[in-house]
Protein backbone atom coordinates (compact mmCIF):
# COMPACT_ATOMS: atom_id res chain seq x y z
CA UNK A 1 0.00 0.00 0.00
CA UNK A 2 1.15 3.66 -0.86
CA UNK A 3 2.44 4.67 2.38
CA UNK A 4 0.56 7.35 4.70
CA UNK A 5 3.04 9.78 4.51
CA UNK A 6 2.85 9.47 0.34
CA UNK A 7 -0.57 10.09 0.33
CA UNK A 8 -0.16 13.05 2.99
CA UNK A 9 2.09 14.78 0.38
CA UNK A 10 0.36 14.22 -2.75
CA UNK A 11 -2.86 15.99 -0.45
CA UNK A 12 -0.78 18.85 0.77
CA UNK A 13 0.23 19.44 -2.42
CA UNK A 14 -3.50 19.54 -3.47
CA UNK A 15 -4.60 21.66 -0.93
CA UNK A 16 -2.37 23.67 0.71
CA UNK A 17 0.36 24.40 -2.08
CA UNK A 18 -2.31 24.84 -5.40
CA UNK A 19 -0.70 21.89 -7.16
CA UNK A 20 -3.78 21.86 -10.33
CA UNK A 21 -3.61 20.52 -13.44
CA UNK A 22 -3.95 23.82 -15.53
CA UNK A 23 -5.74 22.60 -18.48
CA UNK A 24 -6.61 19.30 -20.61
CA UNK A 25 -6.75 20.82 -24.27
CA UNK A 26 -8.32 18.50 -27.14
CA UNK A 27 -6.34 20.06 -30.62
CA UNK A 28 -8.51 20.00 -33.10
CA UNK A 29 -7.67 19.86 -37.23
CA UNK A 30 -10.07 22.08 -39.20
CA UNK A 31 -8.15 21.29 -42.29
CA UNK A 32 -11.25 19.99 -43.61
CA UNK A 33 -13.19 22.54 -43.08
CA UNK A 34 -11.82 24.65 -46.16
CA UNK A 35 -14.76 26.04 -48.04
CA UNK A 36 -15.03 28.23 -51.05
CA UNK A 37 -18.46 29.69 -49.45
CA UNK A 38 -17.27 31.44 -45.98
CA UNK A 39 -20.65 30.71 -44.23
CA UNK A 40 -20.13 27.23 -45.11
CA UNK A 41 -17.05 27.04 -43.53
CA UNK A 42 -18.04 28.15 -40.60
CA UNK A 43 -21.09 25.70 -40.28
CA UNK A 44 -18.29 22.62 -40.95
CA UNK A 45 -15.90 24.40 -38.16
CA UNK A 46 -18.74 24.75 -35.49
CA UNK A 47 -20.15 21.19 -36.18
CA UNK A 48 -16.77 19.64 -36.00
CA UNK A 49 -15.15 21.41 -32.84
CA UNK A 50 -18.89 20.79 -31.09
CA UNK A 51 -18.41 16.91 -32.32
CA UNK A 52 -15.25 16.13 -31.16
CA UNK A 53 -15.29 18.27 -28.01
CA UNK A 54 -19.15 17.34 -26.93
CA UNK A 55 -17.76 14.97 -23.78
CA UNK A 56 -14.43 16.96 -23.22
CA UNK A 57 -15.77 19.16 -20.21
CA UNK A 58 -17.70 16.02 -18.46
CA UNK A 59 -14.79 13.96 -18.95
CA UNK A 60 -12.46 16.53 -17.38
CA UNK A 61 -14.71 16.93 -14.43
CA UNK A 62 -14.90 13.37 -13.70
CA UNK A 63 -11.43 12.90 -14.20
CA UNK A 64 -11.12 15.74 -10.96
CA UNK A 65 -13.75 14.08 -8.89
CA UNK A 66 -12.40 10.69 -9.27
CA UNK A 67 -8.71 11.68 -8.72
CA UNK A 68 -9.09 14.47 -6.08
CA UNK A 69 -7.11 16.88 -8.69
CA UNK A 70 -8.64 20.32 -9.96
CA UNK A 71 -8.72 20.70 -13.63
CA UNK A 72 -8.67 24.52 -13.59
CA UNK A 73 -9.68 24.81 -17.61
CA UNK A 74 -10.96 23.06 -20.78
CA UNK A 75 -9.51 24.03 -23.56
CA UNK A 76 -9.44 23.40 -27.14
CA UNK A 77 -7.26 24.54 -29.99
CA UNK A 78 -7.47 24.44 -33.96
CA UNK A 79 -5.83 24.62 -37.06
CA UNK A 80 -4.80 28.38 -37.57
CA UNK A 81 -7.59 29.44 -38.84
CA UNK A 82 -5.64 31.61 -41.66
CA UNK A 83 -5.64 28.31 -43.52
CA UNK A 84 -9.40 27.35 -43.47
CA UNK A 85 -10.52 30.81 -44.02
CA UNK A 86 -8.21 31.50 -46.96
CA UNK A 87 -10.34 29.36 -49.45
CA UNK A 88 -12.98 31.02 -48.72
CA UNK A 89 -13.08 34.79 -51.00
CA UNK A 90 -14.58 36.55 -47.53
CA UNK A 91 -12.15 39.83 -46.44
CA UNK A 92 -12.74 39.72 -43.01
CA UNK A 93 -12.71 36.52 -40.59
CA UNK A 94 -14.61 38.04 -37.84
CA UNK A 95 -16.89 35.03 -38.90
CA UNK A 96 -15.04 32.88 -38.38
CA UNK A 97 -13.71 33.70 -34.48
CA UNK A 98 -17.90 34.11 -34.18
CA UNK A 99 -18.46 30.58 -35.13
CA UNK A 100 -15.07 29.66 -32.59
CA UNK A 101 -17.32 31.04 -30.23
CA UNK A 102 -20.15 29.39 -30.70
CA UNK A 103 -18.80 26.26 -30.39
CA UNK A 104 -16.81 27.00 -27.66
CA UNK A 105 -19.92 27.91 -25.69
CA UNK A 106 -21.88 25.13 -26.79
CA UNK A 107 -19.17 22.87 -25.39
CA UNK A 108 -18.63 24.23 -22.60
CA UNK A 109 -14.67 24.95 -22.73
CA UNK A 110 -12.97 27.62 -21.15
CA UNK A 111 -11.33 28.96 -24.43
CA UNK A 112 -10.53 28.29 -27.83
CA UNK A 113 -7.16 29.21 -29.40
CA UNK A 114 -6.25 29.28 -32.81
CA UNK A 115 -7.87 32.36 -34.54
CA UNK A 116 -4.30 32.29 -35.70
CA UNK A 117 -1.51 33.30 -38.83
CA UNK A 118 1.88 32.02 -39.45
CA UNK A 119 3.72 34.86 -41.41
CA UNK A 120 7.23 34.42 -40.26
CA UNK A 121 8.51 34.15 -43.97
CA UNK A 122 5.93 36.32 -45.60
CA UNK A 123 2.06 36.65 -45.90
CA UNK A 124 -0.64 34.60 -47.99
CA UNK A 125 -3.74 36.31 -48.70
CA UNK A 126 -5.84 34.46 -46.18
CA UNK A 127 -2.51 35.35 -43.42
CA UNK A 128 -3.02 39.16 -44.13
CA UNK A 129 -6.92 39.10 -44.13
CA UNK A 130 -6.79 37.29 -40.99
CA UNK A 131 -4.32 39.85 -38.77
CA UNK A 132 -6.69 42.83 -40.22
CA UNK A 133 -9.50 41.29 -38.38
CA UNK A 134 -7.81 40.04 -35.06
CA UNK A 135 -8.93 43.65 -33.37
CA UNK A 136 -12.54 43.31 -34.21
CA UNK A 137 -12.54 39.69 -33.59
CA UNK A 138 -11.21 39.86 -29.97
CA UNK A 139 -13.19 42.49 -29.40
CA UNK A 140 -16.36 41.12 -30.42
CA UNK A 141 -15.77 37.28 -28.47
CA UNK A 142 -14.61 36.44 -24.85
CA UNK A 143 -13.68 32.98 -25.53
CA UNK A 144 -11.37 32.93 -28.48
CA UNK A 145 -7.57 33.24 -28.36
CA UNK A 146 -5.29 34.60 -30.96
CA UNK A 147 -1.44 33.98 -31.81
CA UNK A 148 0.69 35.31 -35.24
CA UNK A 149 4.33 33.66 -35.42
CA UNK A 150 6.23 36.51 -37.07
CA UNK A 151 10.12 34.62 -36.94
CA UNK A 152 11.55 31.50 -36.66
CA UNK A 153 15.40 30.75 -36.45
CA UNK A 154 15.40 29.10 -39.69
CA UNK A 155 13.28 31.54 -41.48
CA UNK A 156 14.54 34.83 -39.76
CA UNK A 157 12.27 37.94 -38.58
CA UNK A 158 9.47 38.89 -40.70
CA UNK A 159 9.90 42.78 -39.76
CA UNK A 160 6.83 44.07 -41.92
CA UNK A 161 5.07 41.53 -39.72
CA UNK A 162 6.60 43.28 -36.54
CA UNK A 163 5.50 46.43 -37.34
CA UNK A 164 1.82 45.60 -38.30
CA UNK A 165 1.47 43.56 -35.14
CA UNK A 166 2.46 46.82 -33.37
CA UNK A 167 -0.56 48.71 -34.89
CA UNK A 168 -3.00 45.65 -34.47
CA UNK A 169 -2.14 45.46 -30.83
CA UNK A 170 -3.08 49.11 -30.23
CA UNK A 171 -6.46 49.26 -32.57
CA UNK A 172 -7.51 45.78 -30.16
CA UNK A 173 -6.54 47.57 -27.26
CA UNK A 174 -8.73 50.93 -28.31
CA UNK A 175 -11.22 48.81 -29.50
CA UNK A 176 -11.72 47.25 -25.78
CA UNK A 177 -10.51 50.46 -24.18
CA UNK A 178 -13.66 49.99 -21.51
CA UNK A 179 -11.88 46.51 -19.91
CA UNK A 180 -8.30 47.89 -19.85
CA UNK A 181 -7.34 46.73 -23.47
CA UNK A 182 -8.74 43.44 -22.78
CA UNK A 183 -8.67 42.03 -26.32
CA UNK A 184 -4.55 42.23 -26.00
CA UNK A 185 -4.30 40.14 -23.58
CA UNK A 186 -5.66 37.59 -25.85
CA UNK A 187 -3.40 38.05 -28.36
CA UNK A 188 0.68 36.92 -28.89
CA UNK A 189 3.22 37.33 -30.96
CA UNK A 190 5.62 34.71 -31.44
CA UNK A 191 9.34 33.57 -32.26
CA UNK A 192 9.36 29.91 -33.19
CA UNK A 193 5.77 29.13 -32.11
CA UNK A 194 5.20 25.25 -30.89
CA UNK A 195 2.43 23.41 -32.36
CA UNK A 196 1.23 21.37 -29.77
CA UNK A 197 1.25 24.24 -26.98
CA UNK A 198 -1.68 23.94 -24.44
CA UNK A 199 -1.93 27.29 -22.88
CA UNK A 200 -3.54 30.17 -24.11
CA UNK A 201 -3.60 32.79 -25.62
CA UNK A 202 -1.23 31.11 -27.96
CA UNK A 203 -2.70 27.31 -28.72
CA UNK A 204 -2.96 26.02 -31.24
CA UNK A 205 -2.79 22.84 -33.66
CA UNK A 206 -0.23 22.65 -35.80
CA UNK A 207 -0.34 21.25 -39.16
CA UNK A 208 2.04 18.41 -38.50
CA UNK A 209 -0.27 17.51 -35.39
CA UNK A 210 -3.09 14.50 -35.92
CA UNK A 211 -6.52 15.01 -36.43
CA UNK A 212 -7.34 15.24 -32.96
CA UNK A 213 -5.16 14.97 -30.05
CA UNK A 214 -5.15 15.76 -26.33
CA UNK A 215 -2.37 17.45 -24.76
CA UNK A 216 -2.67 18.24 -20.75
CA UNK A 217 -0.58 21.57 -19.43
CA UNK A 218 0.61 21.49 -15.76
CA UNK A 219 0.77 23.77 -13.45
CA UNK A 220 2.31 24.30 -9.11
CA UNK A 221 4.52 26.81 -8.72
CA UNK A 222 3.33 26.46 -5.14
CA UNK A 223 4.28 22.73 -4.06
CA UNK A 224 8.57 23.74 -5.96
CA UNK A 225 8.68 27.00 -3.46
CA UNK A 226 7.41 24.68 -0.64
CA UNK A 227 9.92 22.06 -1.30
CA UNK A 228 12.23 24.93 -1.15
CA UNK A 229 11.30 26.26 2.14
CA UNK A 230 12.58 22.56 3.38
CA UNK A 231 15.87 22.80 2.43
CA UNK A 232 16.49 26.99 2.74
CA UNK A 233 20.59 27.60 3.44
CA UNK A 234 21.31 24.52 1.29
CA UNK A 235 23.65 24.95 -2.20
CA UNK A 236 22.28 25.03 -5.54
CA UNK A 237 23.11 21.12 -6.11
CA UNK A 238 20.62 20.56 -3.27
CA UNK A 239 17.79 23.05 -4.62
CA UNK A 240 18.11 22.18 -8.23
CA UNK A 241 17.67 18.05 -6.13
CA UNK A 242 14.63 19.42 -4.19
CA UNK A 243 13.20 20.95 -7.71
CA UNK A 244 13.52 18.11 -10.24
CA UNK A 245 12.06 15.67 -7.64
CA UNK A 246 9.20 17.84 -6.76
CA UNK A 247 8.62 18.64 -10.60
CA UNK A 248 8.70 14.74 -11.32
CA UNK A 249 6.00 14.13 -9.02
CA UNK A 250 3.31 17.26 -10.49
CA UNK A 251 4.78 16.15 -13.90
CA UNK A 252 3.41 12.43 -13.12
CA UNK A 253 0.39 13.72 -12.39
CA UNK A 254 -0.44 15.72 -15.44
CA UNK A 255 0.84 12.42 -17.17
CA UNK A 256 -1.99 10.60 -15.40
CA UNK A 257 -4.60 13.10 -16.34
CA UNK A 258 -3.44 12.84 -20.09
CA UNK A 259 -3.84 9.46 -20.16
CA UNK A 260 -6.41 9.00 -18.58
CA UNK A 261 -8.63 11.89 -20.45
CA UNK A 262 -7.01 10.32 -23.73
CA UNK A 263 -8.45 6.80 -23.35
CA UNK A 264 -11.83 8.11 -22.13
CA UNK A 265 -12.63 10.38 -25.14
CA UNK A 266 -10.93 8.11 -27.75
CA UNK A 267 -8.67 10.48 -28.48
CA UNK A 268 -4.91 10.06 -29.01
CA UNK A 269 -2.46 11.79 -26.46
CA UNK A 270 -0.23 14.04 -27.55
CA UNK A 271 2.48 16.14 -25.02
CA UNK A 272 1.97 17.10 -21.10
CA UNK A 273 3.54 20.44 -21.00
CA UNK A 274 5.88 20.67 -17.98
CA UNK A 275 4.79 24.39 -17.57
CA UNK A 276 5.06 26.12 -14.14
CA UNK A 277 1.80 28.38 -14.80
CA UNK A 278 1.69 30.87 -11.84
CA UNK A 279 -2.13 31.59 -11.02
CA UNK A 280 -2.62 35.46 -9.46
CA UNK A 281 -3.62 33.60 -6.04
CA UNK A 282 -1.27 34.04 -2.66
CA UNK A 283 0.85 30.62 -2.87
CA UNK A 284 0.66 30.30 -6.56
CA UNK A 285 3.56 32.36 -7.99
CA UNK A 286 6.74 31.80 -9.48
CA UNK A 287 8.65 35.01 -9.00
CA UNK A 288 8.25 33.74 -4.65
CA UNK A 289 10.01 30.56 -5.90
CA UNK A 290 12.72 32.89 -6.82
CA UNK A 291 12.80 34.86 -3.57
CA UNK A 292 12.59 31.64 -1.96
CA UNK A 293 16.17 31.38 -3.41
CA UNK A 294 17.30 34.17 -1.91
CA UNK A 295 17.16 37.13 -3.97
CA UNK A 296 15.26 40.02 -2.23
CA UNK A 297 12.69 40.54 -4.21
CA UNK A 298 12.15 39.04 -8.18
CA UNK A 299 13.89 41.35 -10.46
CA UNK A 300 16.87 41.80 -8.26
CA UNK A 301 20.55 40.71 -9.44
CA UNK A 302 20.89 36.81 -8.89
CA UNK A 303 17.19 37.01 -10.63
CA UNK A 304 18.27 35.46 -14.23
CA UNK A 305 20.79 32.78 -12.64
CA UNK A 306 17.82 31.86 -10.03
CA UNK A 307 14.98 31.61 -13.15
CA UNK A 308 17.68 29.53 -15.37
CA UNK A 309 18.01 27.14 -12.45
CA UNK A 310 14.46 26.66 -11.70
CA UNK A 311 13.65 26.33 -15.42
CA UNK A 312 16.45 23.46 -16.50
CA UNK A 313 15.58 21.12 -13.04
CA UNK A 314 12.13 21.30 -13.98
CA UNK A 315 12.70 20.65 -17.52
CA UNK A 316 15.12 17.53 -16.05
CA UNK A 317 12.45 16.17 -13.51
CA UNK A 318 9.89 16.60 -15.44
CA UNK A 319 11.10 14.95 -18.46
CA UNK A 320 11.49 11.82 -16.74
CA UNK A 321 8.36 11.61 -16.03
CA UNK A 322 6.23 12.04 -18.81
CA UNK A 323 6.29 9.66 -22.03
CA UNK A 324 6.12 12.58 -24.42
CA UNK A 325 7.12 16.04 -23.34
CA UNK A 326 6.03 19.30 -25.84
CA UNK A 327 4.74 22.91 -25.80
CA UNK A 328 6.38 25.68 -24.19
CA UNK A 329 7.46 23.74 -20.82
CA UNK A 330 9.62 25.80 -18.70
CA UNK A 331 8.81 28.66 -16.45
CA UNK A 332 6.30 30.95 -17.22
CA UNK A 333 6.65 34.98 -15.81
CA UNK A 334 3.25 36.24 -16.60
CA UNK A 335 3.39 39.66 -14.76
CA UNK A 336 -0.09 40.55 -14.11
CA UNK A 337 -1.07 36.65 -13.45
CA UNK A 338 1.64 36.24 -10.80
CA UNK A 339 1.27 37.97 -7.14
CA UNK A 340 4.65 38.05 -6.82
CA UNK A 341 5.29 39.75 -10.05
CA UNK A 342 2.99 42.20 -9.21
CA UNK A 343 4.71 42.91 -6.29
CA UNK A 344 8.05 43.16 -7.75
CA UNK A 345 6.78 45.81 -10.38
CA UNK A 346 4.50 48.19 -8.07
CA UNK A 347 7.96 48.29 -5.71
CA UNK A 348 10.21 48.96 -8.69
CA UNK A 349 12.27 46.01 -8.24
CA UNK A 350 11.40 44.16 -11.83
CA UNK A 351 11.67 46.67 -14.76
CA UNK A 352 10.80 45.38 -18.37
CA UNK A 353 14.73 45.30 -19.17
CA UNK A 354 14.89 42.71 -16.44
CA UNK A 355 11.96 40.59 -17.35
CA UNK A 356 13.80 40.41 -21.26
CA UNK A 357 16.44 39.21 -19.46
CA UNK A 358 14.84 36.76 -17.91
CA UNK A 359 12.94 35.50 -20.89
CA UNK A 360 16.50 34.60 -21.90
CA UNK A 361 16.54 31.81 -19.77
CA UNK A 362 13.29 30.51 -19.32
CA UNK A 363 10.01 29.63 -21.10
CA UNK A 364 7.96 31.75 -23.31
CA UNK A 365 8.58 35.50 -22.86
CA UNK A 366 6.99 38.93 -21.97
CA UNK A 367 3.72 37.74 -21.10
CA UNK A 368 0.75 39.93 -19.90
CA UNK A 369 2.75 43.13 -19.63
CA UNK A 370 0.57 46.56 -19.20
CA UNK A 371 2.39 49.65 -20.49
CA UNK A 372 1.33 53.36 -20.74
CA UNK A 373 -2.14 53.64 -23.12
CA UNK A 374 -0.04 56.53 -24.93
CA UNK A 375 2.75 53.98 -25.86
CA UNK A 376 3.34 54.33 -29.43
CA UNK A 377 2.63 51.28 -32.09
CA UNK A 378 6.44 51.32 -33.10
CA UNK A 379 7.73 51.48 -29.36
CA UNK A 380 5.45 48.37 -29.39
CA UNK A 381 6.59 46.62 -32.65
CA UNK A 382 10.37 47.24 -31.43
CA UNK A 383 9.24 45.62 -27.90
CA UNK A 384 8.66 42.70 -30.20
CA UNK A 385 11.50 42.66 -32.43
CA UNK A 386 13.86 42.79 -29.46
CA UNK A 387 12.03 39.55 -27.91
CA UNK A 388 11.42 38.02 -30.72
CA UNK A 389 15.70 38.52 -31.70
CA UNK A 390 16.03 36.45 -28.38
CA UNK A 391 13.97 33.66 -29.49
CA UNK A 392 15.98 33.61 -32.91
CA UNK A 393 19.08 33.90 -32.23
CA UNK A 394 19.00 31.38 -29.01
CA UNK A 395 16.91 28.69 -30.79
CA UNK A 396 14.11 28.96 -28.77
CA UNK A 397 10.19 30.29 -28.64
CA UNK A 398 9.76 33.76 -27.75
CA UNK A 399 6.66 35.57 -27.03
CA UNK A 400 5.36 38.50 -26.29
CA UNK A 401 2.12 39.57 -24.80
CA UNK A 402 1.76 43.22 -24.24
CA UNK A 403 -1.41 45.43 -23.06
CA UNK A 404 -1.14 49.35 -24.03
CA UNK A 405 -4.11 50.04 -21.78
CA UNK A 406 -5.66 52.82 -22.80
CA UNK A 407 -5.73 56.09 -20.54
CA UNK A 408 -3.15 54.39 -18.02
CA UNK A 409 -0.36 55.40 -16.75
CA UNK A 410 3.10 54.27 -14.97
CA UNK A 411 2.11 53.22 -11.77
CA UNK A 412 -2.15 52.34 -12.58
CA UNK A 413 -3.08 48.63 -12.05
CA UNK A 414 -5.28 47.45 -14.74
CA UNK A 415 -7.55 44.74 -13.72
CA UNK A 416 -8.47 42.07 -16.37
CA UNK A 417 -10.19 39.38 -13.92
CA UNK A 418 -9.78 35.51 -13.29
CA UNK A 419 -6.68 34.17 -14.15
CA UNK A 420 -5.20 37.29 -16.15
CA UNK A 421 -5.10 38.70 -12.82
CA UNK A 422 -4.31 42.54 -12.67
CA UNK A 423 -1.27 44.11 -14.57
CA UNK A 424 0.98 47.03 -12.95
CA UNK A 425 1.34 49.75 -15.89
CA UNK A 426 5.24 49.18 -16.50
CA UNK A 427 7.66 51.91 -17.77
CA UNK A 428 8.92 51.92 -21.49
CA UNK A 429 11.86 53.88 -22.74
CA UNK A 430 10.65 57.47 -23.80
CA UNK A 431 13.51 57.01 -26.92
CA UNK A 432 11.63 56.39 -30.26
CA UNK A 433 12.13 53.14 -32.30
CA UNK A 434 10.01 54.32 -35.47
CA UNK A 435 13.06 54.80 -38.19
CA UNK A 436 13.72 51.54 -37.06
CA UNK A 437 10.85 49.84 -37.36
CA UNK A 438 9.75 52.02 -40.77
CA UNK A 439 12.93 50.12 -42.56
CA UNK A 440 10.77 46.65 -42.92
CA UNK A 441 11.49 43.66 -44.92
CA UNK A 442 13.41 40.53 -43.23
CA UNK A 443 16.31 40.48 -41.06
CA UNK A 444 17.54 37.04 -41.98
CA UNK A 445 18.23 33.37 -40.29
CA UNK A 446 20.76 33.57 -37.86
CA UNK A 447 23.89 31.82 -38.63
CA UNK A 448 24.26 28.72 -35.89
CA UNK A 449 28.39 28.38 -35.93
CA UNK A 450 30.68 30.46 -34.28
CA UNK A 451 28.63 30.69 -31.70
CA UNK A 452 29.76 33.72 -29.13
CA UNK B 1 -11.25 -0.33 -8.99
CA UNK B 2 -9.39 0.74 -5.75
CA UNK B 3 -9.57 3.89 -4.01
CA UNK B 4 -7.94 5.96 -1.25
CA UNK B 5 -10.06 7.38 1.53
CA UNK B 6 -8.65 9.65 4.09
CA UNK B 7 -9.73 11.25 6.94
CA UNK B 8 -8.02 13.83 8.43
CA UNK B 9 -8.92 16.38 11.44
CA UNK B 10 -9.14 16.05 15.19
CA UNK B 11 -9.95 12.90 16.86
CA UNK B 12 -13.14 11.85 18.37
CA UNK B 13 -15.20 8.92 18.92
CA UNK B 14 -17.16 7.55 16.23
CA UNK B 15 -14.54 7.88 12.96
CA UNK B 16 -14.30 4.79 12.29
CA UNK B 17 -17.40 3.55 12.97
CA UNK B 18 -19.37 6.81 10.87
CA UNK B 19 -17.36 6.05 8.00
CA UNK B 20 -17.08 2.05 7.53
CA UNK B 21 -20.93 2.09 7.86
CA UNK B 22 -21.11 4.14 5.09
CA UNK B 23 -18.73 1.76 2.97
CA UNK B 24 -20.92 -1.23 4.64
CA UNK B 25 -24.32 0.37 2.95
CA UNK B 26 -22.53 0.73 0.00
CA UNK B 27 -21.02 -2.25 -0.57
CA UNK B 28 -17.52 -1.08 -0.41
CA UNK B 29 -14.69 -3.38 0.96
CA UNK B 30 -12.22 -2.34 2.90
CA UNK B 31 -8.66 -3.94 1.93
CA UNK B 32 -6.22 -1.79 4.30
CA UNK B 33 -6.15 0.85 6.97
CA UNK B 34 -4.00 2.66 8.86
CA UNK B 35 -4.11 5.83 11.32
CA UNK B 36 -1.42 7.64 12.79
CA UNK B 37 -1.10 11.18 14.14
CA UNK B 38 1.10 13.81 12.27
CA UNK B 39 1.67 16.85 13.57
CA UNK B 40 -0.75 16.79 15.99
CA UNK B 41 -3.37 15.99 13.03
CA UNK B 42 -5.85 12.90 13.41
CA UNK B 43 -4.76 10.97 9.92
CA UNK B 44 -6.58 7.61 8.88
CA UNK B 45 -5.72 6.30 5.43
CA UNK B 46 -8.34 3.52 4.20
CA UNK B 47 -7.75 1.36 1.03
CA UNK B 48 -11.40 0.11 -0.55
CA UNK B 49 -12.18 -1.78 -3.17
CA UNK B 50 -15.02 -0.02 -4.81
CA UNK B 51 -15.50 -2.17 -7.43
CA UNK B 52 -18.70 -3.73 -6.12
CA UNK B 53 -19.73 -0.04 -4.66
CA UNK B 54 -23.68 0.04 -5.01
CA UNK B 55 -23.26 3.57 -5.68
CA UNK B 56 -21.38 5.25 -8.29
CA UNK B 57 -18.20 7.00 -7.45
CA UNK B 58 -20.00 10.73 -6.88
CA UNK B 59 -22.67 9.47 -4.85
CA UNK B 60 -19.81 7.67 -2.64
CA UNK B 61 -17.48 10.94 -2.29
CA UNK B 62 -21.05 13.29 -1.46
CA UNK B 63 -21.38 10.79 1.37
CA UNK B 64 -18.11 10.48 2.68
CA UNK B 65 -18.17 14.56 2.52
CA UNK B 66 -21.39 15.10 4.73
CA UNK B 67 -20.03 12.40 7.55
CA UNK B 68 -16.88 14.42 7.40
CA UNK B 69 -18.96 18.13 7.74
CA UNK B 70 -21.38 16.02 10.23
CA UNK B 71 -18.27 14.83 12.48
CA UNK B 72 -16.04 18.53 11.59
CA UNK B 73 -13.35 16.47 9.55
CA UNK B 74 -12.39 16.39 5.81
CA UNK B 75 -13.02 12.84 4.62
CA UNK B 76 -12.08 12.80 0.95
CA UNK B 77 -11.94 9.75 -1.56
CA UNK B 78 -9.79 9.54 -4.39
CA UNK B 79 -8.65 7.10 -7.18
CA UNK B 80 -5.73 4.76 -6.15
CA UNK B 81 -3.84 5.72 -8.96
CA UNK B 82 -3.03 8.95 -8.07
CA UNK B 83 -1.06 8.39 -6.02
CA UNK B 84 0.56 5.27 -6.85
CA UNK B 85 1.71 7.56 -10.10
CA UNK B 86 2.92 10.00 -8.07
CA UNK B 87 5.07 7.96 -5.76
CA UNK B 88 5.95 4.99 -7.82
CA UNK B 89 7.71 4.62 -10.89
Amino acid sequence: MISPFEVIETIKMIQEEKLDIRTITMGISLLDCCDPNAGEACRKIYDKITGLASDLVRVGEDIEREYGIPIINKRISVTPIALVAGSSGEEDYVMFARAMERAADQVGVNFIGGFSALVHKGYTNGDRRLIHSIPEALSVTRKVCSSVNVATTKAGINMDAVREMGLIIKEAASLTADQGGLACAKLVVFANVPEDNPFMAGAFHGIGEPECVINVGVSGPGAIKSALEEVRGADFGVVAETIKKKAFKITRMGQLVAQEASRRLGVSFGIVDLSLAPTPSVGDSVAHILEEMGVEKCGAHGTTAALALLNDAVKKGGTMASSYVGGLSGAFIPVSEDAGMIDAVRCGALSLEKLEAMTCVCSVGLDMIAVPGDTSSDTISAIIADEIAIGVINNKTTAVRIIPSPGKEVGDLVEFGGLLGSGPVMKVSRYGSGEFIKRGGRIPAPIHSLSN
Amino acid sequence: MRAVITVIGKDRVGIIAGVSTILADCNVNILDLSQTIMQDVFTMIMLVDISRSTVTFSGLSESLDAKGRELGLSIRIQHEDIFSSMHRI
